[in-house]
């Protein structure tokens, strides 16, 4: 595909939820959000091309001597997309060697398509300035947001959910042509597992769809065992080439991030009100499910709800992890049956991983592929999330920050939307930021899913909650509507100007089925 | 930013970990007009605002040729108003004061024998603490202006106390500042009395002298500013001498409460705090006495280790079983096992319940003596029973409707 050429987005238009979106981009055609669960796909699923095992080493050994000539034998040329996951998040050797490789052979205008990227990978920023890649497909966090925000960026950056991600694969919607995973223990025959090897990140999920889909598949490790590899948590059968370096991850970056509690004593009381919300509702309850994320508020959470299933002798059914080791407590003190776990985030995520047959290995097409027949978010009991902003209308938004600069992905986030109950414990305004406005700096999900928004200094149900709100008449914590948390959060900030942005789209939001749902758009400078 | 002279006033805080204020760096010059320089995080969203501000103080003030540098990381309005104020009236010596409006929540007053069980500590130049303090609901949130506050800050700290008690919203909890030591914090009481504070701690007080002089400070100041509403005091006693001459101390006009501070207190003695706190028996239990004797509350001293939530327990039990009514607090996290364990326990409310219930009994029959079973009950004893109950009552640990139940049962 000429990407050189091309304009970067075309045929302006406004979706469902009153975005102005490109129904054009990168070369493509795509469908502007047309409300949840409206857009339905047609047509089959895509497939890598047939291979032959006669054209495979007999012996199974496919090693070959390093990244550089893997890329070689796997046909790298311009124009290419390319896939790395993020389980070793910030700690990642091997994205930032993909492109060093690819800048050395002169290969131009490539797409990139992380799962997620990190700080750790801000070094790309080089190649997309000097056209190795045209533009990226994932996330763009810290610095490639900014990178973005300011229009730099020669194509237009997508961001999609881990959902997404699976879906776009799936369906086509984004061809790879290489994938490269890279693996903490793997066989010459490219077996690979996440949950051992000195760069043990738990298990490789987010690279699923990259084995089964991609023209090309390369494992890179640092822990060549011989066959077999077990598990196999990515299957040999899908794999190409296998390449030996001699490290592939920094080991305390990958286990890194917010995966304390958090000693905040704003936080604290947010989790509590989260967790004692939920209880007075009857949302825990035996049996029940429930994920949390990975920030230090979220994790509290866990916490508040072990104390209240062991005070009251009863246990969870399964939690959906990111796993840490308050989950992994949980799973050992009896209080959870199952954790569904699509990353560990620290050291006792990974043992339990590997040795607890409870803890169980999923991937973004078991938990959040849209174009399935059914994923395991859909009915999680509660989940607990973030956001940057949510808006009057309970329109959320977790890629952007008021002052409009792109700065996180969507993760997961977008998945769980879809489960029973949606709360956002937030606090009212960071620093002087109020996180209630008028509109959403960029909508990520749409109100109509999310349920409950949880502040310091009040808690308020999205009216299309009747349950919920009659369940929590005469409730002793402050239930108010979300135009008087708005209200109360500009009495203390005052009200704030909108952020200034031009209206050059410099990157789309995907819904979890592959419709454009918001644009970002270019700061103004 | 450049400046021409080293005639400069430095105020507030800026750097590593600093989040919502903000660091002015001001002169005045012979010429060149006005020149304002923002770097704030929250450019986007209030850059306007907070130069409409700026511009504004410095018009109130007339100055004409003045240089401000403001590095903001989030501060309130009511912040980047008194940073703003100390610079220019440290350059100046002007006495004129830039008040910002009185939020009208913060109106409230306070009642003499109002319950005190925590009392929550803030540094009065760390501003970020301060806006969610009240939704942890302490009793009280003390601003400190004494030793949570260095030396070379204490000028400052004095116009964030002033405008967090006009324009932050306490949420209900008494509002207590703790001046620096008499004679040196008579000159705190300007920013606080005509400001509505309800409290004032007077630390290391070893004289009712010294509550003598406070209070005809304050009395002049409401005089002055017109101030109607109860200032009260509760003297903090952290030396041997305050211990032996508490009683005086407790007796003094206007003290509801009073304090023991250990951390001097075993600094005086030449000892060291330890957790049973042998050491510091006797001057408790005299602080205590003395308090009782005086008809005041006793509150006992704060605890340091904010992660040891079982040590901190155990401490309020033994703190309670000496005759203390509350402590202070240094983390809102402390709040809720304070007030869970100096509230009244099963026991002692099981007790004023038969109590309470005797007397009204025996008034509706129209008995002029309260008994329960064979025992004669004082009327003292039936008013603090009654007064137990419905701090029960408002802590949740009693239903409203409890005699309903008590009679059913």
């Amino acid at each position: 595909m000429d990407q050189e050429n091309m304009s970067k987005y075309d045929k302006l238009t406004t979706n469902a939820v009153g975005r102005i979106v490109p129904q054009v981009f990168n070369g493509k055609d795509a469908v502007p959000f047309l409300g949840v669960g409206k857009f339905k796909p047609t047509g089959r699923k895509h497939g890598p091309p047939i291979v032959s095992v006669a054209d495979y080493p007999e012996d199974g050994n496919k090693i070959v001597p390093s990244l550089k000539d893997a890329l070689i034998r796997a046909g790298i040329a311009d124009g290419m997309t390319i896939s790395t996951h993020h389980h070793f998040r910030n700690g990642d050797l091997v994205g930032n060697q993909i492109f060093d490789a690819a800048a050395e052979l002169g290969i131009k205008n490539l797409t990139w398509m992380p799962s997620a990227s990190f700080d750790c990978h801000s070094p790309m920023i080089k190649y997309l300035e000097n056209g190795v890649i045209h533009h990226i497909e994932g996330s763009m966090n810290g610095a490639l947001g900014r990178f973005t925000s300011e229009g730099k960026m020669a194509g237009l950056g997508v961001l999609r959910s881990h959902g997404g991600r699976y879906q776009a694969i799936q369906d086509g919607d984004v061809h790879i042509d290489i994938a490269v995973i890279a693996a903490p223990t793997a066989d010459c025959f490219g077996n690979a597992t996440g949950d051992r090897g000195p760069a043990a990140c738990g298990l490789l999920g987010f690279a699923l769809a990259d084995s089964q889909y991609a023209d090309k598949v390369i494992v890179v490790t640092d822990n060549l065992v011989p066959f077999p590899c077990v598990p196999w948590q990515i299957q040999g059968n899908y794999v190409d080439f296998v390449v030996l370096m001699d490290k592939v991850g920094i080991p305390e970056k990958i286990i890194s991030g917010t995966t304390e509690i958090t000693k905040s004593p704003d936080r604290l009381l947010l989790a509590e009100m989260t967790a004692q919300f939920c209880q007075e509702t009857g949302i825990v309850h035996d049996g029940f499910s429930f994920q949390a994320g990975a920030g230090g508020t979220a994790l509290s959470i866990g916490i508040y709800f072990a104390e209240m299933l062991r005070r009251q002798g009863m246990k969870a059914r399964f939690a959906r992890g990111g796993s840490n080791k308050y989950l992994v407590k949980m799973l050992e003190d009896g209080l959870v049956d199952y954790i569904l776990d699509g990353q560990t985030f620290d050291l006792d995520g990974v043992r339990s991983m590997r040795e607890n047959p409870n803890h169980l290995n999923t991937s973004p097409f078991t938990s959040y592929n849209y174009h399935g027949k059914g994923n395991f978010a859909q009915f999680v009991d509660v989940v607990i999330l973030g956001a940057t902003e949510v808006d009057v209308n309970f329109n959320a938004n977790v890629v952007t920050h008021s002052d409009g600069y792109l700065l996180h992905g969507i993760g997961g986030w977008m998945n769980c939307l879809l489960s029973k109950c949606v709360i956002l414990p937030i606090p009212l305004f960071r620093d002087r930021m109020p996180v209630i406005r008028d509109e959403v700096t960029t909508i990520c999900g749409p109100g109509e899913l999310i349920d409950v928004i949880v502040t310091e200094r009040g808690i308020a149900i999205n009216p299309l909650r009747t349950d919920l709100i009659d369940k929590m008449k005469g409730s002793s914590l402050p239930i108010k509507t979300i135009h008087q948390l708005k209200a109360e959060a500009e009495k203390i900030c005052g009200k704030p100007q909108k952020p200034r942005l031009t209206d050059e789209v410099v990157a789309v939001i995907k819904w979890v089925d592959g419709t454009v749902i918001d644009s970002v758009f270019r700061i103004d400078k | 930013m450049e400046f021409l002279t080293d005639k400069l006033a430095l105020v507030g805080n800026k750097g590593k970990g600093i989040r919502s204020d903000c660091h002015v760096t001001m002169e005045l010059a012979e010429s060149g007009g006005i020149q304002v320089e923002l770097i704030s995080k929250v450019e986007s969203m209030y850059g306007d605002d907070i130069r409409k501000l700026i511009f504004g103080i410095i018009a109130y003030y007339g100055l004409q040729n003045v240089r401000v540098l403001v590095e903001d990381t989030g501060a309130l309005s009511p912040v980047l108003a008194a940073r703003m104020e100390a610079a220019i009236r440290l350059l100046t010596s002007s006495g004129k004061e830039y008040l910002i409006p009185m939020l009208t929540e913060n109106g409230y007053e306070t009642t003499r024998d109002r319950n005190r069980f925590s009392r929550l500590y803030l540094p009065g130049n760390t501003p970020s603490l301060m806006i969610n303090a009240g939704i942890h609901k302490p009793g009280g949130i003390i601003l400190d202006l004494e030793d949570a506050v260095a030396p070379a800050k204490k000028y400052e700290a004095r116009f964030i106390v002033r405008n967090a008690l006009r324009n932050m919203d306490f949420y209900g909890a008494e509002r207590m500042v703790r001046i620096n030591q008499v004679p040196a914090g008579l000159a705190d009481l300007v920013f606080l009395v005509p400001h509505n504070v309800n409290l004032l701690l007077i630390p290391k007080c070893e004289s009712a002298e010294q509550i003598r002089l406070v209070n005809e400070k304050i009395s002049q100041l409401k005089a002055e500013y017109k101030v109607s509403s109860p200032i009260w005091l509760m003297p903090i006693i952290e030396s041997a001498l305050g211990v032996l001459k508490s009683l005086e101390i407790a007796q003094s006009e206007n003290v509801v409460a009073m304090a023991i501070g250990l951390e001097d207190y075993t600094a005086d003695l030449g000892t060291r705090r330890t957790q049973e706190g042998t050491e510091s028996f006797f001057a408790r239990s005299m602080v205590v006495n003395a308090c009782k004797a005086a008809g005041i509350q006793a509150i006992d001293s704060v605890f340091s280790d904010i992660a040891d939530m079982e040590a901190l327990k155990e401490t309020v039990i033994r703190s309670k079983a000496l005759g203390f009514d509350g402590m202070g607090c240094i983390h809102p996290r402390q709040i809720r096992v304070i007030h869970e364990y100096y509230a009244p326990d099963a026991a002692e409310i099981e007790k004023a319940k038969k109590i309470v219930n005797a007397f009204i009994e025996a008034t509706a029959k129209g008995l002029g003596v309260v008994s329960l079973g064979t025992k004669m009950i004082d009327p003292p004893v039936v008013k603090r029973a009654q007064k137990l109950i419905d701090l029960a009552v408002s802590m949740g640990k009693l239903s409203a409707d409890w005699r309903n139940e008590f009679l059913e049962a």
